[in-house]
């Protein structure tokens, strides 16, 4: 029986920026749910306790994703950034709900870590607002905890949505070891982004004799690194 | 890699871009497109305002636990700079005539709710009751979650729409909205309506406050005060 073959979906980096952001993310919701939901704020109750673990959270979550980004593999974030920034006629005819190979990410995904970091920067900035206007009256705005309540409902919707589709759907569950270990099975990632399993096909046939294919260092890496047949 | 077909696209900083463009400028379409959605949730059932609440209440407390209301043996003082101290059970303040009105209530971190139905004592009845000194200057309003209070001029206490609430939106002041009763004067910021109260002390001198102590401002009207305005 041939052994399974696994393929690296995603690198240290990758996944440490992305437990950093989820598990801020966790901590910033369940103590900012305290504060906002009545019913939640007087179970709770030690609003200052929470306020500060809110605040805190948030300032460590910022230097956490800058340091991660300054000792991590700088090379790889900014291939995953071209890679989510670039949507081909595939993508396009996915999101059209036609079926359509996909490569690393799905099209779905790209929007969603779109989203997710726009989101990001608007939490920071009418967050940071919500800080300094408790300290000065000049940075007080109506609007802005409307906003920052309006990010976390749609932060909310999208986060349930992400986490059914990694954990509970079975067909698209298989991911979340993309996320913890790093690697997917290659049969999976054949089903679920063939263009960017057909990579390490491909580099498997050039060594089979089919002539050299043209390859992106990054996949180049990831073959080299996990594709255990190799 | 690449589709066959039209080249492609960068779609993701468009959507990044996009989001934090809609995102910055609800700065200012986002008042009017929350008072659209208002009605939704903060006029629709309690239940959904609380999970959902877009424009709806959101409690605050200062001590971190809400003081508990017991009908047997609550009362209310109004005592200082009077005639005839009262000390009011909560079956005679019920008892007194009562008033509704449906106002506005304006928080001072930005959310409002709009339509909320109160019904109470009228707090100048309240006053004539006890009969303010020619002294007296000023009310200080003490709640029960320590060591919250606040405090009112006796004219601006006399504004007709000033009330002590019993009810809101027709039952009695659930805990979170501060049982059995709370000050309300719909012109000013919320932190000046005291929360299960439980003495109003006629003074000569208008004291300082808990939000004042922390910087907020003494006369709390809303959009004239705390930078708005």
């Amino acid at each position: 029986m041939a052994e399974r073959r696994r393929l690296l979906r995603f690198t240290r980096t990758e996944r440490t920026l992305h437990w950093v952001h989820a598990s801020a993310f966790l901590v910033l919701l369940a103590s900012g749910l305290a504060l906002y939901l009545p019913s939640l704020a007087e179970l709770v109750g030690r609003r200052p306790l929470l306020k500060d673990v809110h605040v805190y959270t948030a300032v460590a979550w910022a230097v956490a994703i800058v340091a991660v980004v300054v000792a991590g593999d700088r090379r790889s974030l900014r291939r995953t950034l071209h890679e989510l920034d670039v949507f081909d006629r595939d993508d396009r005819d996915w999101l059209r709900r036609r079926k359509a190979p996909q490569g690393r990410f799905n099209a779905g995904q790209k929007v969603n870590a779109a989203i997710t970091a726009a989101f990001a920067v608007l939490f920071a900035f009418t967050g940071t607002l919500l800080w300094l206007g408790e300290r000065d009256t000049r940075f007080r705005f109506a609007q802005t905890i409307l906003i920052h309540d309006w990010l976390t409902q749609v932060s909310l919707a999208l986060f349930l949505g992400h986490l059914y589709l990694a954990v509970i759907h079975p067909g698209t569950r298989h991911a979340l070891n993309g996320m913890t270990r790093g690697w997917v099975d290659a049969d999976w990632a054949e089903r679920h982004h063939e263009k960017w399993s057909r990579g390490f096909r491909l580099q498997d046939g050039s060594r089979a004799g089919l002539g050299p294919v043209e390859r992106d260092e990054h996949a180049e890496r990831q073959r080299q690194a996990f594709d255990l047949e190799g | 890699m690449a589709a066959e077909g039209p080249e492609p696209r960068r779609y993701g900083r468009r959507v990044f871009l996009g989001v934090l463009a809609g995102g910055l400028t609800s700065f200012a379409w986002g008042p009017a497109a929350s008072r659209m959605l208002s009605p939704l949730t903060s006029g629709g059932s309690q239940l959904l305002g609380n999970v959902f609440p877009v424009g709806g209440w959101r409690i605050y407390t200062i001590s971190g636990s809400m003081p508990v209301f017991d009908p047997h043996t609550w009362s209310l003082t109004i005592d200082g700079l009077v005639e005839r101290k009262l000390t009011l059970g909560y079956d005679e303040l019920r008892r007194l005539p009562a008033a509704e009105q449906v106002s506005a209530f304006h928080c001072v971190t930005g959310w409002t709710v709009h339509g909320v139905r109160w019904r109470g004592i009228r707090l100048h009845r309240l006053l004539d009751l006890a009969g303010p000194l020619p002294s007296s200057r000023a009310l200080r309003f003490v709640s029960t979650e320590r060591p919250y209070e606040d405090s009112l001029t006796i004219e601006q206490a006399r504004l007709p729409d000033v009330m002590l609430a019993l009810d809101l939106d027709g039952a009695p002041l659930s805990r979170p909205h501060g049982a059995p009763v709370r000050l309300v004067i719909p012109e000013m910021y919320g932190y000046k309506g005291v929360k299960w109260l439980e003495r109003i002390e006629v003074v000569a001198d208008q004291p300082t406050g808990y939000w004042e102590n922390l910087g907020y401002d003494q006369d709390a009207w809303v959009g004239r005060s705390n930078g708005y305005g």
